[in-house]
């Protein structure tokens, strides 16, 4: 264990940023709040403590006093914790007696509306952070090795090209299928936007290039059935179906591909609910109009097998309604629907295709002018409403419908009924994000780790994202995601070792009486019983410093590093010392 | 919705009134800028969304196509091109073709007042066009106090006046007429 000299030597540095802060804290009461705090040498502000004038402040002042502690009083840790313990190492002072004290997220933002208060709040915060720093240690970071081979869940278009351009590094990769072969959604589909090329042909491609490659390892018809580990050194084990054991690898890096899944026939009652043999989903409609398909690459009415007239398109089934279904819009259908009334319009010169929409949503490059083209070349008569009701008369499918438009409701007599459902995620998706400690979001997509900073990476570290599973994605994005994840992973991999975090839990053997209460609370797998002495021991490398251990430890044996018990308390302790002075008078 | 959609429609009004009106995506900047919409029955945008839906009944007996008075300011606008005043000049036509119960019969009175009026004398004369006008809807009473004024404002000519170009402009009217309106407008309800 390091010295454990007090830190007596702190420089406080107060942010403004911009009027973020100091548009309601009143920040030269604060200054003068600690202008006579023992141990505290420097109490200086500055607009934007973040910009490199702010840090070369910090720098300047570090070796002017000779700082050995410093609170940064700004925005949250997520934000520039980091930044500053950076700066702060450049200028000789230990990284770890670095402290964010939040007065943005926790103070301004939330009191904007009470000065007085946020002032007030904001002394208190940063008095605490400055008791804590006091009892930090000068702690030193230590490194792993790490294991340069990644997995790939899902044997997809976006599995295929992240091992691709993965294994283009040089790099062993595990490519993980559940089914027999590769493929996934792409291996269903026909001619693809904008230029009707063949899916297959495409996936064809991408497959011989897996071939060529023998960095790639796939597994067919197995699943991930745990992981363990972290970043750099997960343990995985994966069944192959049929088999007893499962096999163990070694991963430093996993890429979830997992796709998704459509909205069931079967949970739209008012179309159908999947009964009407002439109502189909849009993948159905793939299938016929492959040329490997069932029907050879004809569309053909499943209940009689013979080619429609009348085709009706109806988008957003299940898509954009919060009361019943899906609330989200599935990006993809807008684009497919023209795709496939426009190969129907091909087949069927003299047949009339039919499109109930809500919006159209044909955003980028070639996309609007694919819909228009639909319009204007093929006559695809796009009505403006979602169809309410679809039932069986007869021979024909009966859709009842609005156009908004015009102001009527529109019956159509349909040979056909493709309907756009919902992308939805895997039925899986949860359990497996389970088993991998990664996030979903309330409907079971992958859950990126920041919506616009970060979106192929999820909040595990070295776990990636690419593809459907994170979210509704077509072809292109599908593989410029894919791409992302994989250059990602090559990042990792671009380093024989990771740096560690060393503020982790550790054991007092003194006061530990080996009662095992933190084995089972550690997430992480990191804690086990020593082989013989009365203790339990901390696996450095699985730690991740939550906490869990501390809180359940009854003899306040298990600690984390710089955010021990002793210091929580001197912490409460600065909080309610003022108001106990004033009971005193 | 009155009778089944028919999509071939749109391609003969597309061709007749020579409006891309596949293009139309319903922005309804036409209808924004129309001076004359708030007295349709079906405003432009839903008169190009009908045509295209095939809805040939309503269009010809609505009064709409007969509202719009080809000021063409939903033509200048559109992005796509679309100059609805030229479709309703077509609906106008196809209406009086086949006969249907005109929608806005005191308009279309009119329209054959000036049109005869300008027939005979090559310039519109007001005085005689109003009488025609009046006869042929039978509305003779209306805005007399209106004339009165015009009349004391030397706003209406006694006399037609004559014009140079009297030949041509009957010639005109005998090529349009010959590939216009099959039946004469007298035959018109």
């Amino acid at each position: 264990m390091p010295a454990k000299a007090k830190a007596h030597r702190i420089g406080l540095f107060v942010c403004h940023c911009g009027l973020n802060i100091a548009g309601t804290v009143d920040i030269p009461q604060v200054l003068d709040a600690f202008r006579d705090e023992p141990g505290v040498l420097v109490s200086v502000d500055y607009k934007y403590m973040c910009s490199e004038p702010g840090q070369e402040l910090i720098r300047r002042k570090i070796a002017e006093e000779k700082l050995d502690g410093v609170v940064v009083a700004a925005c949250s840790p997520t934000m520039h914790e980091a930044t500053f313990r950076r700066n702060a190492e450049s200028a000789g002072l230990n990284p770890y007696r670095v402290e964010i004290a939040n007065i943005r997220e926790q103070v301004s933002w939330v009191h904007a509306k009470d000065p007085d208060a946020a002032t007030r709040k904001a002394i208190e915060v940063i008095r605490t952070i400055i008791e804590k720093v006091r009892y930090d240690e000068e702690l030193l970071p230590f490194t792993l090795p790490v294991v340069r081979r990644a997995l790939v869940i899902g044997g997809g278009i976006a599995g295929i090209q992240a091992a691709l351009d993965i294994a283009a590094a040089g790099f062993p990769v595990l490519l993980v299928e559940r089914e027999a072969r590769l493929g996934g959604r792409m291996a269903q589909l026909s001619g693809t936007y904008f230029n009707f090329e063949s899916a297959g042909d495409l996936l064809a491609q991408k497959l011989e290039a897996l071939r060529a490659r023998p960095e790639i390892t796939v597994l067919t018809e197995s699943e991930v059935e745990s992981l363990n580990g972290y970043v750099g050194n997960f343990t995985v084990r994966i069944r192959r179906r049929g088999e007893d054991q499962p096999r163990e690898e070694s991963v430093g890096a996993i890429v979830v591909a997992t796709g998704f899944d459509l909205y069931p026939l079967e949970r739209l009652p008012e179309y159908g609910a999947g009964a009407v043999p002439d109502v189909i989903s849009g993948l159905e409609m793939e299938a016929m109009l492959r040329p490997d398909g069932p029907t050879g690459g004809r569309i053909l009415r499943p209940s009689d097998g013979r080619p429609p007239r009348e085709v009706v398109f109806v988008q957003c089934a299940g898509s954009r309604d919060p009361q019943h279904a899906m609330p989200y819009c599935s990006k993809i259908c807008c684009m497919y629907t023209a795709k496939q009334a426009r190969l129907f319009r091909r087949q069927c010169p003299d047949g009339q295709a039919y499109v109930f929409y809500i919006d159209i949503r044909s955003g980028g490059k070639g996309a609007e002018e694919f819909v228009q083209a639909a319009m204007e070349e093929e006559r695809v008569l796009y009505l403006r409403g979602k169809v309410s009701r679809i039932f069986r008369d007869g021979d024909k499918v009966m859709v009842w419908g609005a156009d908004t438009l015009s102001g009527q409701q529109v019956e159509i007599a349909a040979d056909l009924v493709v309907l756009a459902t919902a992308v939805v995620p895997r039925q899986d998706a949860r359990e497996l994000a389970q088993r991998l400690r990664v996030g979903t979001d309330m409907h079971g997509f992958f859950n990126e780790a920041h919506p616009k900073l970060r979106p192929v990476e999820s909040l595990t570290a070295g776990i990636y994202l690419a593809g459907a599973a994170q979210g509704p994605k077509d072809i292109p994005e599908t593989l410029s995601q894919a791409g992302a994840a994989a250059a990602k992973v090559l990042s990792l991999f671009s380093r024989h070792e990771l740096v560690q975090e060393p503020t982790i839990a550790w054991v007092d053997p003194e006061l530990c009486s080996a009662c095992q209460l933190c084995v089972p609370a550690c997430p992480y797998e990191a804690r086990r019983p020593h082989p013989w002495k009365p203790v339990v021991t901390v696996n450095a490398a699985l730690c991740q410093g939550c906490g869990a251990c501390a809180m359940v430890c009854p003899n306040k044996a298990s600690k984390l590093r710089n955010y021990t018990p002793e210091q929580v308390l001197a912490m409460v302790d600065v909080l309610f010392a003022p108001a106990k002075a004033q009971e005193g008078t | 919705m009155s009778g089944p959609l028919d999509w071939r429609f749109m391609d003969i009004v597309a061709e007749r009134s020579g409006q891309p009106i596949a293009t139309c995506y319903q922005c309804r900047k036409c209808t924004a800028g129309c001076p004359t919409a708030f007295v349709m029955d079906y405003d432009p945008a839903q008169i190009v969304h009908m045509v295209q839906m095939g809805q040939r009944n309503a269009l010809l007996s609505s009064q709409a196509i007969w509202m719009c008075v080809g000021c063409e300011t939903c033509g200048t606008r559109c992005p796509n091109g679309i100059c609805v005043g030229r479709i309703n000049d077509a609906l106008r036509q196809m209406a009086v073709e086949e006969g249907v119960r005109v929608g806005a019969p005191a308009v279309y009175q009119f329209h054959r007042s000036f049109l005869n009026n300008l027939r005979r004398f090559g310039r519109v004369h007001e005085i005689s066009m109003i009488v025609e006008y009046k006869l042929r809807s039978l509305d003779l009473l209306s805005n007399l106090d209106l004339g009165a004024k015009m009349l004391l404002a030397r706003k209406l000519p006694p006399l037609p006046q004559r014009i140079r170009g009297r030949q041509e402009v009957a010639r005109i009217f005998e090529t349009a007429g010959a590939q216009g309106p099959a039946k004469p407008p007298e035959e018109q309800p």
